[in-house]
C-alpha cells in the first residue's frame, strides 16, 4: 500500500485515476480505518485530502454554504452561522459516534461509506444538498441522494472524489431538524433516522418541504409524498397524519437485532411527526 | 515496501519516525516511539482508550494514520505531568479511586482534559457526553466523572485565586 498527502485537488484526482489497484480518499478515516483493519478492504492507494486547503473550509457560495469534503462534525459545529441556518444536519454530523469520532468524521466520508444508517445523509437529502464531484473529466454536481447507490456502493466512478457539499440558500424562515431513534443515548447506530426541512411564508404556512428517511431501506429515502402532505398547512394533525403515513408507506426496512420491519415502519412515522414539528418552531423562531 | 518518513511533536517534543503506511498513529506511538501509555482496546474506534490529541483536538490514535502525523502536534497522556507533579486529573482520579484495572484511565485522562480545556466548568451531563466513546469495564463510571468534576471545581478556584 502507497500512502500520499497531496495538496491540491487536482494532484489528488491525479493520483487516484493513476493508481492501477484500489484507490481510496481518506477523509477522517473512521469507516476507512476500521475496514482496513478488518480486512475488507486492502486498499493499493490511499490519498490523504486533509492538506488540501479548500477541502478544509467552510464558506458562503450562492447565498448558501460550501463544506469541504475534509470539514469535521466538530468544525460543522463550532460554526455558529452554518449551525443557525442548518440547525438539523448540524446535529446530525454532532451524533456520528464519540467526540473522538465526530471530531474527525466528515460529511463526504459518511455520503461515500454509503451505509444505510448514515446519519447525515437523510439530513443532507432533506436539506437538498448537492455533492461536488471532481475526476479526471472534471466537475459535476449531483444531489446527495444520488450518490450511495447500494449498501456500501456509491455512484463515484474511478479517479473520482468529492471536493464539497452544497447547501442552498436557507432563506428568512427556513430550518431543518434530524432525529434518530437508538436504543441509548449516545454511540449507538440508528434503528431509524428522520431529517424534515421547511421554509414557511410570512403566515406561517409551509410554503416548501423536504424528507428523508434513514436505515429503512438500502439507500436514503426522500419522502415526496411526505412534502407535500406538509406544504400549505401549519402543520394541523390531519397534516401531520398523512406525513407520517407517507413516511410509513416510503419505508422498505430489514428485520434484524435493532428493530424488527413493523418496529421501525411504525418508528419512521414517529420521528417524521416530531422533526417536522421542530422543524417547525425552529422556522418560525427565526421569522 | 518502502518507509514514510514522519516529522512531528509529541508533547511539545520533536520526533522522527520511519513508519509503514499500513501503521496507525497507535502503533507507532507505542512500538516506534516506546509511548506506551496510549492503550489499544478495540483498535475500531468504540472504546476510546487510545485517546490522543492531533493539533489540539482529541482523536482515536487507532483511526489515524501513522503518516498523517506528518507535521502535526500530538499529545499523549505522557504530557500531562510536568515531572513527578502529577496533573490535577491524575491527581483527582486517585483520590477518587476512578480506576481499577486501569487500562481505560489514560483515555480518559486525556479526553477530560481535552474538555476542560473547551469547557472548563461542564455540567455532569455535559462531562458524560463528552465521554462517551471512553469505555470502562471495571467502575461503572461514576467516579470518574465525579473526578472530573473535582478536577474542573479545583482548576476553576486555582485559576481565579
Ligand atoms: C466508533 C464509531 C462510531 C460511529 N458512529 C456513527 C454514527 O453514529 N452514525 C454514523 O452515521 N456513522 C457512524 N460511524 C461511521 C463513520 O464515523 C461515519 O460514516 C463518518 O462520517 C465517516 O466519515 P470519514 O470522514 O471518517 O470517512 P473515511 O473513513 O475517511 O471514508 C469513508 C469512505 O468514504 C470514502 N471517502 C472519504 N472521503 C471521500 C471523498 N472526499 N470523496 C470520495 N470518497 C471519499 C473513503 O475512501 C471510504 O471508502 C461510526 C464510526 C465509528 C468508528
Ligand atoms: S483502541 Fe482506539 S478506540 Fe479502542
Ligand atoms: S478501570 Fe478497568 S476498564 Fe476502566
Amino acid at each position: 500500500m502507497r500512502f500520499e498527502a497531496p495538496e491540491t485537488v487536482e494532484a489528488a484526482v491525479a493520483l487516484l485515476a493513476g493508481e492501477a489497484g484500489r484507490a481510496y480518499p481518506l477523509s477522517g478515516g473512521t469507516d476507512l480505518l476500521v475496514q482496513m483493519r478488518s480486512g475488507r478492504i486492502a486498499p493499493d492507494l490511499v490519498v490523504d485530502t486533509k492538506r488540501i486547503a479548500s477541502l478544509r473550509e467552510i464558506a458562503r457560495e450562492g447565498g448558501g454554504w460550501r463544506i469541504g469534503a475534509a470539514v469535521s462534525g466538530a468544525e460543522i459545529n463550532e460554526n455558529a452561522d452554518l449551525v443557525a441556518d442548518w440547525p438539523g444536519l448540524a446535529h446530525a454530523a454532532d451524533v456520528v459516534g464519540s467526540t473522538q469520532v465526530s471530531g474527525r468524521a466528515t460529511l463526504a466520508g459518511n455520503l461515500c461509506t454509503a451505509s444505510p444508517a448514515a446519519d447525515t445523509v437523510p439530513a443532507m437529502a432533506a436539506a437538498g444538498a448537492l455533492a461536488r464531484i471532481v475526476g479526471p473529466d472534471g466537475r459535476r454536481e449531483v444531489p446527495v441522494e444520488d450518490i450511495p447507490v447500494g449498501v456500501q456502493k456509491n455512484a463515484l466512478a474511478k479517479g473520482e472524489m468529492i471536493e464539497c457539499i452544497l447547501l442552498p440558500e436557507r432563506g428568512p424562515r427556513g430550518a431543518d431538524a434530524y432525529l434518530r431513534f437508538i436504543p441509548r443515548t449516545e454511540m449507538d447506530i440508528a434503528v431509524v433516522g428522520c431529517a424534515v426541512s421547511l421554509s414557511l411564508d410570512e403566515a406561517g404556512t409551509v410554503a416548501s418541504a423536504r424528507v428523508a428517511l434513514g436505515a429503512v431501506a438500502p439507500t436514503v429515502v426522500v419522502v415526496e409524498d411526505g412534502a407535500r402532505a406538509l406544504v400549505g398547512t401549519a402543520l394541523e394533525d390531519g397534516a401531520l397524519d398523512a406525513l407520517a403515513a407517507a413516511c410509513e408507506a416510503a419505508c422498505n426496512p430489514i428485520d434484524d437485532k435493532r428493530g424488527t420491519v413493523a418496529f421501525r415502519t411504525e418508528v419512521a412515522g414517529t420521528l417524521a411527526r416530531r422533526a417536522a414539528r421542530t422543524a417547525y418552531e425552529r422556522a418560525r423562531d427565526r421569522a | 515496501m518502502s518507509a514514510i518518513h514522519v516529522t512531528a511533536a509529541v508533547n511539545g517534543d520533536p520526533v522522527e519516525f520511519l513508519c509503514q503506511p499500513e501503521e496507525t498513529l497507535l502503533d507507532v506511538l507505542r512500538d516506534r516511539l516506546g509511548l506506551t501509555g496510549t492503550k489499544e482496546g478495540c483498535g475500531t474506534g468504540d472504546c476510546g482508550s487510545c485517546s490522543v490529541t492531533l493539533d489540539g483536538r482529541l482523536v482515536c490514535a487507532c483511526l489515524v494514520m501513522g503518516a498523517e502525523a506528518e507535521g502535526r502536534q500530538i499529545g499523549t497522556v505522557e504530557g500531562l505531568a510536568d515531572g513527578e507533579t502529577l496533573h490535577p486529573l491524575q491527581r483527582k482520579f486517585l483520590e477518587h479511586a476512578a480506576l481499577q484495572c486501569g487500562i481505560c484511565t489514560p483515555g480518559f485522562l486525556v479526553a477530560a482534559k481535552s474538555l476542560l480545556e473547551k469547557n472548563p466548568d461542564p455540567t455532569e451531563e455535559e462531562v458524560r457526553y463528552w465521554l462517551a466513546g471512553n469505555l470502562c469495564r471495571c467502575t461503572g463510571y461514576d467516579k470518574i466523572v465525579r473526578a472530573v468534576m473535582d478536577t474542573a471545581e479545583e482548576m476553576r478556584n486555582s485559576n481565579a485565586a
